[in-house]
Parts: structure tokens; sequence; C-alpha cells
């Protein structure tokens, strides 16, 4: 009597040749996921092998314990039908007919793989990203009716809301917009003062820093602050109100989303943001004063002097203005997206990411639009 | 007079998939009715377009004869101020306390003052059997139960004549689903409210309703009476009354 014995873990598979010339495959041991996952590939291997020589029988009355994964293996390596000779207890024929049975289900079919998935791949984010454009403006002609609506009727101007929401992203971005303003001041003079003083124009830090401060660095700056700050802060909340149904709540209360919830945070980022920039950038050019004065003896009386002549006041203006623009466009962003939260975790932290990018970036294309149409402006 | 809720023609399209095809409802004052079916059936969905969150693709919802939008904001806010709603998960603003949850509504009138809102406000805690003392709580405070019953007080506040409940029961245990349901009849009677829920709990549904309409296959198979509904031959009412779980609850509402 020949035999190839295989032991894994605790299963045996013993294979041998009987006298009428077919073989007789004894399977025995615990034939269950824990056992067979170490080796499942060489056992199915193996399995297979002894599969594929006709008129084998099988002896599982000898398996001590079969579970599903262990009856699967067996039922693949019988191409997923019982063989003809098959020795089996009662409860493990039928754990393989509950399997038979499972088979006989219809399964949906693979999708096939097209060949120009990516091309509709491609086509459907451009039709996301129009029908995102459409919501967006949508958005904003709503608000701009609630702005109307409010001018009136001043009544339903939504006070609370709107000082709540200063007071939440104007007052408490202080003082980190005076950090991040001050230090960059320092850094922006002490880089300029090292150029500078090898030409000996020493006295032109004041027209860099004042320039590049209030004109650019100053909006733009407090901007990627607040989209950072309050603007995720601002999607987070609506998806969340959505995701509590408490926006629906609001709405059979007879009472505007729009106006109740939108409007005040679009309107008071729209005043708060020009304030956060005058006081960032008065923070950034105090910073750049003091770094003058320790690296190139400017002093702080020059420094004020020269600071009206070498900066037009128109600059201060655009500098606002830009803080007016980006506060909106912020809120709005934050607000278009909020408002497509699904109630699911992975939607809520997508839409606060997307958010964030997407207010960054329109903010900096603001930018650049704004210092095209404003170039001859301000300039000294 | 015009019923409170009428329904013509409705029919509803998600992408493909067709949720209604078609319905006809006539819901009259004074009655309770309960939305059945089996799960996407459209139940939800049917009283999301009867208070005018979603809007059908075709067909028409009138609430008091009226229908749900145009002819200005000010008409379309006192037509939502004559039904109340009540969310599957209370939705409760979680920003606010329990005092000002129920106080919101009536601070919109912008009528009151703050004294006469805070009668209110407890006069109402009072009808949902909560206590004062818990008007000062947070909804981050509160048992599932204890959200549901102030959901109830804040869907109350304007006294409406329409209530309107998203699956009053689901989540809560059954002993407080049972006092929930309870409560419900009992402030129904009491203030002749015409309430609409939605429930696929047998319990609910057999001690509350006054008449059952059955969603299935996109349209409304039986609208009546539990007793008659119940006797009507279609698979989904079959399995729904007949099965063993049913028993007990029908038994209780002497049906059985």
């Amino acid at each position: 009597m020949a035999g190839t014995r295989g032991v894994k873990g605790e299963l045996l598979i013993d294979a041998s040749v009987c006298e009428g010339g077919g073989s007789r495959v004894v399977l025995s041991g615990r034939w269950i996921l824990a056992t067979i996952a170490d080796d499942s590939v060489g056992l199915a291997a193996r399995l297979g092998g002894l599969a594929a020589a006709p008129g084998t029988v099988w002896d599982c009355t000898a398996i001590s314990a079969l579970d599903s994964a262990g009856a699967m293996l067996l039922w693949q390596a019988w191409a997923r039908r019982l063989p003809a000779d098959l020795v089996a207890q009662p409860e493990q024929l039928r754990i393989f007919e509950r399997i038979a049975e499972a088979d006989r289900r219809e399964r949906p079919p693979i999708p096939p793989r097209r060949a120009f998935a990516w091309l509709a791949k491609l086509g459907a984010s451009g039709i996301g990203f129009g029908r995102q454009l459409i919501d967006f403006v949508a958005l904003s002609g709503q608000l701009l009716l609630d702005g109307l609506h409010v001018l009136r009727h001043p009544g339903d101007l939504p006070g609370r809301e709107i000082s709540a929401n200063l007071y939440k992203s104007g007052v408490r971005a202080m003082p980190v917009t005076a950090l991040v303003g001050f230090l960059i001041g320092i850094v922006i003079s002490y880089l300029s003062s090292l150029q500078l003083r090898q030409f000996g124009a020493d006295v032109y830090i004041v027209d860099l820093l004042g320039m590049s401060v209030i004109r650019e660095l100053g909006p733009v700056m407090v901007a990627v602050l607040v989209a950072g700050r309050s603007g995720s802060a601002m999607t987070a909340q609506l998806g969340v109100m959505r995701v509590t149904e408490e926006i629906d709540a609001l709405a059979t209360m007879g009472v505007s989303r729009s106006l109740r919830l939108l409007f005040p945070k679009v309107a008071a980022l729209g005043v708060a943001m020009p304030l956060l920039v005058l006081w960032a950038t008065a923070a950034a050019l105090i910073g750049g004063m003091a770094a003058a004065q320790i690296e190139l003896d400017v002093s702080y009386r020059l420094f004020i002097d020269q600071l009206p002549k070498a900066v037009p006041v128109a600059n201060l203006g655009i500098g606002l203005v830009k803080g007016v623009v980006f506060g909106v466009f912020v809120a709005l962003i934050a607000c278009h997206f909020g408002l497509r939260v699904r109630p699911n975790t992975e939607s809520l932290s997508a839409n606060t990411t997307a958010s964030v990018v997407t207010a960054i970036t329109v903010v900096i294309l603001l930018d650049a639009l704004i210092a095209i149409v404003s170039r001859d402006i301000g300039i000294p | 007079m015009a019923p409170a809720v009428s329904i013509r023609g409705l029919s509803t399209r998600f992408g493909d998939v067709w949720v209604h095809r078609d319905i006809d409802l006539d819901i009259a004052r004074g009655e309770v009715v309960s939305l059945a079916g089996g799960s996407g059936s459209g139940k939800t969905t049917l009283l999301r377009q009867i208070i005018g969150l979603l809007l059908p693709t075709a067909g028409e919802i009138r609430l008091f004869g009226q229908p749900l939008f145009g002819g200005g904001v000010d008409r379309e806010r006192a037509l939502r101020r004559r039904f109340g709603v009540l969310f599957q998960q209370g939705a409760l603003f979680s920003a606010l306390s329990v005092h000002d949850n129920i106080a919101f509504p009536l601070r919109e009138l912008r009528k009151l003052d703050e004294a006469a809102i805070r009668d209110l406000v407890l006069l109402k805690l009072d009808q949902v059997e909560l206590l004062p003392a818990h008007a000062d709580l947070m909804p981050a405070e509160l048992s599932g139960g204890m959200i549901k019953r102030v959901a109830l007080a804040r869907a109350l506040a304007l006294e409406p004549e329409l209530l309107l409940l998203d699956e009053p029961t689901a989540g809560l245990d059954p002993e407080r689903s049972d006092a929930f349901v309870r409560l419900i009849r009992q402030l129904g009677s009491e203030l002749a409210l015409t309430v609409v829920l939605v429930t696929h709990d047998i319990d609910t549904l057999a001690a509350l309703s006054s008449r059952v309409a059955i969603l299935a296959e996109q349209r409304i198979v039986g609208y009546g009476p539990l007793a008659e509904v119940m006797a009507i031959d279609h698979p989904f009412v079959q399995g729904f009354f007949h099965s063993s779980r049913s028993a007990r609850a029908l038994r209780d509402a002497g049906l059985r």
C-alpha cells in the first residue's frame, strides 16, 4: 500500500492506491478556517491534483470538524460538484448541500471592463464639476436674494447669528492671525535686509515690506488661515446639521435655511475678514519694523515716517477689498460643501477637505485676478 | 372641510428607480394614519414629500386644501406652522438647550415675550411628561427616549393641527416605546390632532392607528381600518400582519 501523506497543522490528507486500481483519499483532522488558512494555496493544489485522477474515492468520515471554509476548499478542488464516490457523514453532506444551493443562485455578472472607462470617468467628473458650479452659482444667487430681502425687511436680519459668527470666526481668530502676521513680517524684513544691505539701500526696506504686506501678503495670509480655521468649521457644522436632520427640522418650521444658517456666515466673514486683514497687516508691519531696527538700524521713527510715502494709501484699500472678497468666497465655499455632505463619515471628511482646499485655491485665483485688474492702482 | 392631507397622482423617481407610481391618498382630519411598508418601500420618502422636504417627480400634495409651495414666503410659512414633525433621530438643535429647542419655533413668531415663552415651554415639557429641571439640559445629555419627548414637545410648540412622526418608536426599548406610544395617543386625543406616522413596528401601528395605509410595489395596496387592511390578500400584507411576531401586538389591540 503506497501513499502520500501530507501533514499540515492538525489536518491530514491520506491518499492510497486501492486494489482495484483507483485511489482512495482519506481526509481526517480539523478542516476549519483556522487550520487551512496557513497553507490554503498548497492544500488546494494538492487536493486539485488528487481530484484530477478519475475514479478517486473520497472518504471524509474521519474529519473531526468541518466548517464552510474547509468545505469550500474541497468543493473547489472537486470542480464545484460532489464527487461520484464520496463517503461522508450526513452533517458534512448538509454543509456541501448548502454550498451547492448557494452555487445554484444566480450571481450578478461581473461587469466587463470597458475599454474607455477612463474616458467615461473623465466625462463624469467634468459633468460633476459643472453641476457643482451651477449649485454654487445658485447658492450665491440665493444669498444675494436673502441680502436684498434683509435690506427691505431689516427686522428679518439674523442679528444673533451674525454676531455669533463674527465672534467665532473674527474675534477668536485674532491671536493666531496676529502671531502669524508678526512672524511673517520678521522673516520678510530679515531676508530682505540681507539683500538690501549689499546695495546700501537699507531704507527701501520700508517700501518692500509695506508694499508686499499691505497689498498682497496680509489679505492672502489671513484668507488662508481663516479658510483652514473657520471654513472647515462651517463646512463640518453644516454637514453634521444635515446628518442629524437639523436643517430639515428648520425647514419644516418655515425657517429659511439660507437666511438663518448661510447668510450670517457669509455676512460675518465678509465683515470680519477685512478687519482681520487690517489687524494682521499691522502685526506684520510691527514685526518687520522690529527686525529692520535690529538688522539694518532703521529706526521706528524713520520707518513710520517713510511708510505713507512709500506705500500710497490706495494699497490699503486694495487690501481691504481683497479681505471682503476673500471672506465672502471662503464662507460661500464652506457653505456649498457643507450642504453637499451625505449622511456618512466619509462624506463629511471629504467635503471638509474639499472645502478648505477649494477655498485656498479660489483665494489665490481671485488674488491673481485682482492683481491684474488693479495693476495701475496704488503704485507710487 | 378639506382633508388634512390630500395626495393626487404622486409619482417619485430616484435615478432609474420608481419609488411611487400614481399614488392617491386622502387623510381626513382627526385620523391617526400609519404608513406601513417594507424597507425601501418609500414610506419616509412620502412623509418627506408631505412636509415639503422633497419634491415628487409628478403629482400634487395639498395640506388643508392648500398647495405646499407657491404664493409667497409668508403663505408657505403660515402653512408650515400648521403642522409639526418628529424626526426619527429627534433632530434637536444640538447647540441649544432643551428649553431653547422648544422655544425656538415660538421665538420665530416674534410675537411673544420671554416670560410667555418660558411658561409655554414648561407647559409643553409637562405635556410630554418631562420635568422643569430637564429644561436646562443639552440634547447630548438626554437619553434616547427623552430626545424623542423633547422633539415631540418642539413639534407641538406651535399648536399644530397635523403631527407627522417618522418612526416614532425606532431605537427605543419596548418599555419606553410603549410609554411613548401611550403619550402620543393621549396627546392626539387631548389636542384633537391629525397624526400621520411612518412605522414598520407592528406594536406601534396596532396601538395607535385608526387607519393604515400599506405601501408596496410603488403604490398603496391597502388603505383603511386595521381589521380591513389585514384581510387584504397581498403577499406583503399577509407576511406583515400574520407573522408570529405580530400576533401579540394585534391581540393587545383587541383584533384577535
